[in-house]
């Protein structure tokens, strides 16, 4: 039964995969009650460019997709804030002109292989151990600040006006917020992949704000959602033999649908 | 409490703003004073929201300058001292995850400055201010799940639990039963009386000024009126800005 645990590479899913699926709620939440859920796809093909220089220099990929989100995510921040250029406009700009970069860089470093598929949708057969040692230290560092820094981005989430006259730079906290935002969305990229990140960021809160509880509840409940669908889908995509990110997406969704319906039965509004 | 009305707290000094090349307030001076219940009044457009958030340090005036507490906002650091309730309407998101106890305790976090948590004192005081509206017994509640008038009364007190001595609030009866308005009023006359706590209100209500306020300040992008109610309902201003059937608009509904 627990021979699964005999292979590494399955170990070393594990423990990036439940990193990953602790952080993402905390980001989630931030996004989804922002309206910036769109971002988190943005800032994973911004991701996916990066990884792709990473393969052509003979980089490690996770350092150049961090830092290719981390970048774009500032400049997209920016252009936000001088309104020259609709927010939304500005991130469709940086999603389809970095995967165009992707896929040229990609086809000079190697052609189009199946590594590519890896990325495009995740494989904890890519993660190796100094990839685990990477995203232990900066997932540590962004749940550090989220929780120093919780009950001010709350506020400003809330009440962005309220919480610059009660003297917050929020200007500041944003840009830590977005880039906080970019480094976990290019952390993801290997056990979920890019085209499933923003799944995995959404899914669970969105779950969680069905209950209508408290911000508190909201996000425990929503860490609870994240960690046993992370840990059941890399188990069962083992045995299964199938993607381990699409299985914890899909496994999300069912828990969502689920709790959806049971939600809206007892609310006494069933059906459509 | 009594307070004498001769201390100024908020001195406007020769503001004009301007969106590009429309201009949205024209060298607007006054003051307002320690004890004050301000009505800010005039039509759509004539600027009101604006001047509110140029006191508020939202938005940068094309020339002059505001002192709080005798500082001028970019050097003005004790935003405690300031209470703020937005118009509600267009700053909220009922499905927002936070319970009233939550939104109470943002008020909070100016006074215990960043990253520190909320202590036992802290607490008592959200108690008090949440007592002090008569929300205590909701406090578990989402605030998305109250009337508009109790989600009014939540936003108070999360400007009280700063322990202001101003409180500004846009048009804070927007979507509020008349009832509920009436409570609220009289919460905000305690507030100003037995709490000492200067009041700045952007009203569209000509009698709420009138019944309500110690003084108005009228806007139509220059300063109209700002004096005693009395005065200026006596006076041809309201005619003067909205049209002689005020009167009937003001009654008619």
């Amino acid at each position: 039964m627990f021979q699964i645990f005999h292979y590494s590479f399955i170990v070393r899913g594990l423990e990036a995969g439940l990193l990953l699926a602790a952080i993402a709620p905390l980001v989630g939440i931030f996004l989804v009650l922002r309206r910036y859920s769109l971002i988190a796809d943005t800032l994973s093909h911004v991701s996916l460019a990066g990884v792709a220089l990473g393969l052509l220099f003979g980089i490690n990929p996770l350092f150049t997709a961090v830092g290719a989100s981390v970048l774009s995510s500032v400049a997209i921040e920016k252009l936000r804030l001088s309104k020259k250029i609709y927010g939304e406009t500005a991130l469709s700009i940086f999603l389809s002109s970095s995967l165009a970069f992707a896929i040229v860089l990609i086809g000079l470093a190697h052609g189009l292989n199946a590594n590519l598929f890896s990325y495009l949708f995740g494989s904890i057969l890519t993660v190796r151990p100094i990839d685990v040692y990477v995203m232990v230290v900066l997932s540590a560092i962004i749940v550090i600040l989220l929780l120093i820094f919780y009950k001010e981005l709350v506020f400003i989430s809330f009440d962005e006006e309220a919480a610059r006259v009660s003297g917050l730079h929020v200007g500041v906290f944003n840009l830590l917020f977005i880039i906080i935002a970019a480094v976990t969305i290019a952390l993801s990229i290997q056990i979920i992949g890019i085209l499933l990140i923003s799944a995995m960021l959404v899914l669970p809160v969105v779950t969680a704000l069905q209950f209508r509880k408290s911000f508190k509840t909201t996000l425990l409940c929503a860490e609870a959602i994240s960690l046993s669908s992370v840990l059941f889908g890399i188990v069962a995509s083992f045995y299964l033999n199938v993607s381990s990110g699409g299985l914890i997406v899909l496994i999300m969704l069912a828990v969502f649908i689920a709790v959806y319906f049971l939600k809206k039965q007892k609310s006494g509004l069933i059906g459509w | 409490m009594s307070v004498k009305h001769d201390k100024n707290i908020i001195e406007i000094e020769d503001i004009s703003f301007a969106y590009g090349s429309t201009a949205v307030l024209k060298n607007i001076t006054f003051n307002i004073h320690e004890g004050d219940y301000l009505g800010i009044i005039g039509p759509n457009g004539s600027g009101k929201t604006t001047l509110l958030r140029v006191m508020l340090g939202l938005v940068r005036p094309s020339t002059g300058t505001v002192r709080l507490f005798g500082q001028p906002l970019n050097k003005f650091r004790d935003w405690s001292k300031i209470g703020y309730v937005p118009q509600k309407a267009t700053n909220f998101d009922p499905l927002f995850p936070v319970t009233v106890r939550e939104v109470v305790e943002m008020g909070r976090y100016g006074k215990r400055g960043l990253a520190r948590r909320l202590t036992l004192s802290d607490q008592l005081i959200i108690n008090q201010c949440l007592h002090n509206v008569g929300m205590l017994e909701y406090e578990k509640k989402l605030i998305g799940d109250l009337s508009g008038g109790q989600q009014q009364r939540v936003f108070i007190a999360r400007a009280l639990a700063g322990e202001p001595k101003v409180i500004f609030l846009d048009e804070p009866t927007v979507g509020v039963d008349v009832q509920a308005q009436e409570q609220f009023y009289s919460l905000l006359k305690k507030l100003n009386l037995e709490f000492g706590i200067t009041l700045v209100l952007i009203l569209h209500d000509i009698d709420v000024v009138a019944n309500e306020a110690t003084e108005v300040a009228c806007i139509n992008q220059t300063l109209i009126y700002h004096g005693e109610p009395k005065e200026f309902v006596k006076g041809d201003y309201l005619q003067n800005l909205y049209g002689k059937n005020i009167r009937h608009i003001l009654h008619g509904h």
